[in-house]
């Protein structure tokens, strides 16, 4: 009875805790990045420029419309083909999770600057503040009030979503947990144990989301 | 690009997405049902249903629909309980959907104002007319923008549901990659086949909720 | 003083909220036809009043007793009292997803099942008396503060009711619209409607009542005629009160 029941988790937990390390690799890094480059993207979505506003909206848009897991499935096969370079599952997963996070870290940012009193804007540069003394001193910290529990909110997305990964064979969580079922055939106790695993990584992040939107709110 | 081959095949993305859109269609149902239930046991605050429905909400929000319809399709037969792909794929999206539903009906009901609910009072409304004339109107037109919201994103979640072999647009694609190696050209049309599918909805949800905005206090 | 026959009583009414008591053992009486406006200053407890006599709050003693029964009592229904007592409240709440019409009729159609063809010529004779005719298909967002105003004073008297209830109804108006929402008060004080008005606009005050209430620590500190009332009042808090107002 060593390898049945709820003991095959306790015997395999180092399989299956290895695996997670690929998939936090995965959501971190991508987070990371995008937390900069969505940053980029938010200003340039509040560009004037018309052609810039359009390509912008295009890109959010298709983020929007094409589900993830096309998008991934895509790169991992479309670029090697395409561009003639072999690309590991690692490294197709974070170049997409970083190009989507770009594109939702963008609006975050956008939605928080858009949602400032024209009052504060206009306040500061009646003292005589250049525009990035504006941005720097009135804009970003109390945007930064909005983004943040945001970006949080992106952060459980993006943990959840790293679960496709498996699928574009990836070595991550749910693919080692699938090796132990394998050999066990406990398929309904490492998949709880999965689904307790997503959870334990996410709740907290969603608590603390709603705890930071709720204590900013005023 | 083989445009030959985008012909030929062109039926079978038809096929798989009207798969993709049935399984969305009741997926959704599910999710809306659910919803319905739970934010209405939330409203009403009714004793033990409440809590449940609080940990149910929490699950179902942090955790990935793959693991919750690999648990269903493939961990569930070993307790004896077996499942054909698509009541996995049915079941996943409306536990999923549930809690979003859920959500965003509340949010419309706690956004009817207490001022909107002392004028009914006022003019004598009972429990069901409050309801039904002053509270659901309202509150239907305030959740519509995260509704729609909610229909689109099950309706792109439906595309994971590949992993459990159902039929659908990613599932698809994935056979015919692997049958012909025309991998541009799969790909192409599966993209291509989200766009028909996904942004006339958008656009049909779109105006709906402008339809309905007139609920909305200002302008 | 008044020999019309009493319509509302209120017997030793006490309300609080946590620790703090908004009406400490209020008493008076209102007759047929009257109209009393109630003065008082911010958290005497008048607009509590009001809503203790609407059952939109629940009391702790005492006892509200409309023309002749009490609305606590069991076998009275809240909603029928309701139909009787109208209030109109100073945030003009129209139901935001209604038409003005719409608004208006919902009481009496569904509340008191009353035939629609009656109920839309009064409801258009009264639009016209307060001056909106031409916006009966209008939202409540197209309309100006007073005239939601207007229009609230319509749907609570398209109910019929024997009392109608003001509560600050102004108080949160442009000046400029002021005027002509008291004007349509004024109106159906000439036309003997039974009312009791919260107001702060003590012009107004003087010229609508025919009975003025002085509240204070959710008491009537003292009450009178108008003209007795403002031009010589007997407490020395009323005294104090009236002094703040330039009338």
């Amino acid at each position: 009875m060593q390898n049945s029941g709820i003991n095959v988790i306790f015997n395999n937990i180092g399989i299956l805790l290895d695996g997670l390390g690929n998939t936090l690799l995965i959501a971190v890094t991508s987070l990371f990045i995008s937390f900069f480059t969505g940053f980029g993207f938010g200003l340039l979505r509040m560009s004037k420029n018309r052609i810039v506003k359009l390509l912008t909206y295009i890109y959010l848009e298709a983020f929007r419309i094409i589900p993830i897991m096309v998008w991934l499935f895509s790169f991992f096969f479309f670029i090697p083909r395409t561009l003639g370079i072999d690309i590991s599952g690692e490294v197709a997963a974070i170049v997409v999770f970083t190009m989507w996070g770009t594109a939702e870290m963008g609006d975050i940012v956008r939605g928080a600057l858009e949602s400032l009193s024209k009052g504060q804007i206009e306040s500061g540069l009646s003292i005589g503040l250049s525009k990035l003394q504006l941005f720097l001193y009135i804009q970003f910290p109390q945007a930064i009030k909005r983004i943040v529990p945001g970006a949080i909110s992106l952060g459980t997305r993006m943990i959840k979503t790293t679960s496709l990964v498996v699928l574009i064979g990836v070595i991550d969580v749910i693919a080692r947990g699938k090796q132990v079922i394998e050999r066990t055939k406990e398929a309904f106790w490492i998949y709880g144990f999965l689904f307790l695993l997503f959870f334990l990584m996410c709740y907290p992040l969603s608590i603390m989301a709603r705890k930071l939107e709720r204590k900013w709110e005023s | 690009m083989d445009w030959s081959y985008l012909g030929r095949e062109l039926p079978r993305y038809i096929e798989a997405g009207l798969v993709t859109l049935k399984i969305g269609f009741w997926g959704i149902l599910a999710a809306l049902i659910t919803g319905l239930v739970c934010c209405f046991v939330l409203y009403y605050k009714i004793f033990i249903l409440q809590k449940i429905v609080k940990v149910y909400v929490e699950l179902s929000r942090n955790t990935p629909l793959l693991i919750q319809v690999f648990f269903l399709y493939f961990g569930l037969p070993q307790v004896g309980i077996k499942l054909s792909g698509t009541a996995c794929a049915i079941i996943g999206l409306g536990f999923l959907g549930g809690s979003y539903m859920a959500e965003a009906f509340r949010g419309g009901l706690e956004a009817v104002g207490n001022s909107q609910i002392e004028s009914g009072l006022s003019i004598g409304l009972d429990k069901r007319q409050m309801m039904q004339y002053v509270i659901l109107p309202q509150a239907i037109s305030i959740s519509m923008p995260q509704v729609s919201a909610n229909f689109i994103f099950l309706l792109k979640e439906t595309s994971i549901l590949s992993a459990i072999a159902i039929p659908e647009l990613l599932n698809v694609t994935q056979s015919l990659i692997g049958l012909y190696y025309k991998t541009n050209e799969s790909l192409l049309l599966l993209t291509v086949s989200y766009l028909i599918i996904i942004l006339p909805l958008s656009i049909v949800l779109g105006y709906i909720e402008r339809r309905l905005r007139h609920a909305e206090f200002g302008n | 003083m008044n020999n019309e026959e009493i319509v509302l009583e209120i017997k030793d009414l006490y309300k609080g909220f946590g620790e703090r008591n908004v009406l400490n053992g209020l008493d008076f009486t209102l007759h047929k036809g009257e109209v009393v406006v109630i003065i008082g200053p911010s958290g005497c407890g008048k607009s509590t009043l009001l809503r203790c006599i609407n059952g939109l709050e629940k009391i702790d003693g005492g006892d509200v007793i409309l023309e002749g029964s009490s609305i606590y009592d069991k076998n009275i229904k809240m909603r029928q009292v309701r139909q009787k007592v109208g209030i109109v409240f100073q945030s003009y709440d129209l139901f935001s997803h209604m038409t003005v019409m719409e608004n208006i009729l919902l009481g009496p159609l569904k509340v008191q099942k009353r035939d629609k063809q009656e109920v839309s010529e009064l409801a258009r004779e009264l639009l016209k008396k307060v001056g909106l005719s031409d916006r009966e298909n209008d939202y409540p967002r197209q309309l100006s503060g007073g005239q939601k105003q207007r229009i609230a004073i319509v749907r609570s008297l398209c109910m019929n009711p024997d009392i109608v209830l003001f509560d600050e109804v102004t108080a949160a108006l442009d000046p400029e619209m002021v005027r002509e929402v008291l004007d349509v008060i004024l109106d159906l004080a000439k036309q003997g409607l039974t009312m009791i008005i919260v107001t702060h606009e003590m012009h107004f005050a003087r010229a609508v009542s025919d009975r003025i209430l002085f509240m204070d620590h959710g008491k009537i500190v003292e009450e009178g005629e108008p003209e007795d009332l403002f031009g010589n009042p007997k407490t020395e808090r009323a005294k104090q009160f009236l002094n703040k107002f330039d009338y």
